[in-house]
């Protein structure tokens, strides 16, 4: 029953240009049935820390969809970690699951954070972990939490320490910001009076791709978040657009008309090896590499209408995807190669569809009209999406298997589109 | 086919060479220069004016300058139907008169940029709005433009000319642009 130390390293330092000014606020739109009942404690002596720890924890459990956070009377003595935990008392509030803990301010201004998280149903200790750090790093040691709750009641990692990059236009200003995946915190990493899409970020997480129409024609960049220097990766005669990275982060595959109509290319990150990898008379875009990078997913109308090709990556003949409907585009394969996502039009509407690439069977996930652009989460579990709601532009988040949602709006206006969400930070 | 296109080109550009050398001296009286064997006595010197003859074609008439307001030139954009790229009829005369002026001026340069509406993937729009500006681009070669004035890039969905989500906003916005150099 040792408590594990860890010491969290300073935020890294984000970007460029000006601090957040902008806030993504959250609603919780469709409920999830099987919730986990889970009670967590406010910390003993976390009003020391803003925002409250707890907070966060119960926020970003609740919106994973798989958790309810249970209201709970006030407790006295109030249980921290180093309480012993009277089960039944707490299978009697009708908690599954039980988080407890204390924040310590120590002598040199920095804080301690201990919690401990306990099954109540099979009244057994699940670990606990001990952090050590500044009165900036609150948040993020409630994501770290929150991610340790998550993981070991579930399985499966926890994505709330990660980040997601998406583009704001107010008026004629376009901003590419980044912020936390609660919506917490973002910053601006370009502003622009001319469009931006299709941020890409690089497996490492230090790397946006994106294409900027600020050269009144389409350029992809690369932009290094830790010190905002970014350089052009392809601007060549013609359109260039649809930046992907490859799951080593050395290549880019992108979509450029510089040999006739929009083929896609394959390029080293700094935009030198330029080598063409299809050939035909059609439109062949938005390239995917799958996560064993073996295989290059885009969309082509080489067969008259938009649909998904796969083919190998370093080229080659191309397999046809998506059989259904006529207009299939955006293609994005889940973190464990098993699932497609993708946009479908379906009489007009543009919806978030799955296909299972082990049995081939769809399934259309969202049931709103403009989606755009979905973006699988590190853990595979959630997808970010754009979308219109109420002639404005917001982001929506559905749980893989469609029943959960969630929806992201600009909280000082503006229209929030091409989302893309961020990796793991190892 | 082959020859066709090329005859055909040939009869235009040999029309364009008669129409444009009628423009360009227009108005312009060429003026005598008297030099050494001019009929002047050695050693003295002769001041005639002389009077410029600019071929750049920024000097010529207003019909041929773009940037004139009203002129045949300032008709830049060419719309499209739902999920089409070709260059409709009605707008035929107009690519004619911007080929002309390209191949009259050979420093000019355009940039085409093709549009679609809103509806769809971004960057399959953008893949749709280049087929559009590849297409003009394709009919003003074969009027005698050359390939290097001109690049053809487009800007999807993403700069619209008319807000809105219905078939009045997105017919506006199906288009082609040509902006001429200092304009892009």
């Amino acid at each position: 029953m040792r408590f594990r130390w860890v010491w969290l390293l300073g935020l890294s330092c984000l970007l460029s240009a000006s601090l957040a000014r902008a806030q993504l606020s959250i609603e919780i739109t469709g409920g999830g049935e099987q919730r986990t009942p889970i009670a967590i404690v406010p910390f003993a002596g976390e009003a020391a820390l803003a925002p409250s720890i707890t907070s966060i924890v119960r926020a970003d459990l609740e919106r994973s969809g798989l958790f309810r956070g249970l209201e709970l009377p006030p407790i006295s003595p109030a249980p921290t970690e180093a309480s012993s935990i009277n089960y039944s008392e707490w299978r009697s509030r009708l908690a599954d699951a039980l988080v407890v803990g204390s924040v310590a301010k120590r002598a040199d201004g920095r804080f301690e954070v201990r919690f401990r998280l306990f099954d109540v149903v099979k009244q057994t200790p699940l670990g606990g972990i001990a952090y050590t750090l500044s009165k900036d790093q609150a948040r993020a040691t409630a994501h770290r939490i929150a991610d340790f709750v998550y993981e070991k009641l579930t399985g499966d990692r926890g994505v709330f320490s990660t980040r997601i990059a998406y583009v704001v236009k107010r008026g004629n200003r376009y901003e590419l910001q980044i912020a936390d995946a609660d919506g917490a915190g973002a910053e601006t990493a370009l502003a622009s009076f001319e469009p931006i899409i299709s941020p890409a970020w690089s497996p490492d997480g230090r790397r946006l791709a994106y294409v900027s129409f600020e050269n009144k024609k389409p350029v992809v960049y690369v932009h290094s978040l830790l010190d905002g220097k970014r350089h052009v990766a392809a601007n060549f005669r013609g359109s260039n657009s649809a930046p992907a990275w490859s799951p080593d982060g050395r290549t880019l595959a992108v979509t450029l008309s510089r040999e006739g109509g929009s083929q896609l290319f394959l390029m080293n990150a700094d935009g030198s090896g330029v080598r063409r990898v299809t050939s035909s008379p059609a439109i062949d875009t938005e390239p995917r590499y799958s996560p064993d990078g073996r295989w290059i997913y885009f969309t082509s109308d080489r067969g008259g209408t938009p649909q998904i090709y796969r083919m190998a990556s370093k080229g080659g003949e191309a397999q046809r995807v998506t059989f259904e409907g006529s207009y299939n585009v955006s293609p994005r394969i889940s973190p464990d190669g098993s699932k497609l996502a993708y946009i479908t039009r379906n009489s007009g509407k543009f919806q978030v569809a799955l296909l299972d690439l082990t049995n081939q069977q769809t399934q259309v996930i969202t049931d709103s009209e403009r989606d755009e652009s979905p973006s699988f989460a590190p853990n595979g579990r959630m997808i970010l999406l754009a979308t219109v709601l109420g002639g404005r532009g917001v982001l929506s988040a559905v749980s893989a298997d469609g029943r959960f949602k969630q929806r992201l709006s600009a909280a000082t206006g503006g229209d929030v589109r091409e989302p893309a969400w961020g990796p793991f930070i190892e | 086919m082959r020859a066709n296109l090329t005859s055909l080109f040939t009869a235009v550009a040999a029309a364009a060479m008669i129409a444009g050398c009628a423009a360009t001296s227009e108005g312009d009286t060429p003026a005598p220069v008297t030099g050494p064997g001019g009929g002047s006595k050695p050693g003295a010197v002769t001041t005639s004016p002389v009077k410029p003859v600019d071929v750049t074609g920024t000097a010529g008439s207003p019909e041929a300058d773009p940037r004139v307001k009203q002129g045949p030139l300032a008709q830049r954009s060419i719309y499209y139907d739902l999920d089409k790229f070709d260059v409709k009829d009605e707008y035929r005369g107009m690519v004619e008169s911007h080929a002309k002026y390209l191949r009259d001026n050979p420093p000019a340069r355009m940039l085409i940029q093709g549009n679609t509406d809103e509806r769809g993937s971004r960057e399959y729009n953008v893949g749709l709005g280049q087929r559009r500006a590849d297409g003009v681009k394709r009919m003003l070669v074969l009027l005698g433009a050359r390939d290097n004035q001109i690049e053809s890039v487009s800007l999807g969905e993403e700069k619209p000319q008319a807000e809105g989500s219905n078939e009045q906003a997105w017919s506006k916005n199906r288009r082609s642009d040509m902006l001429y150099s200092g304009e892009f």
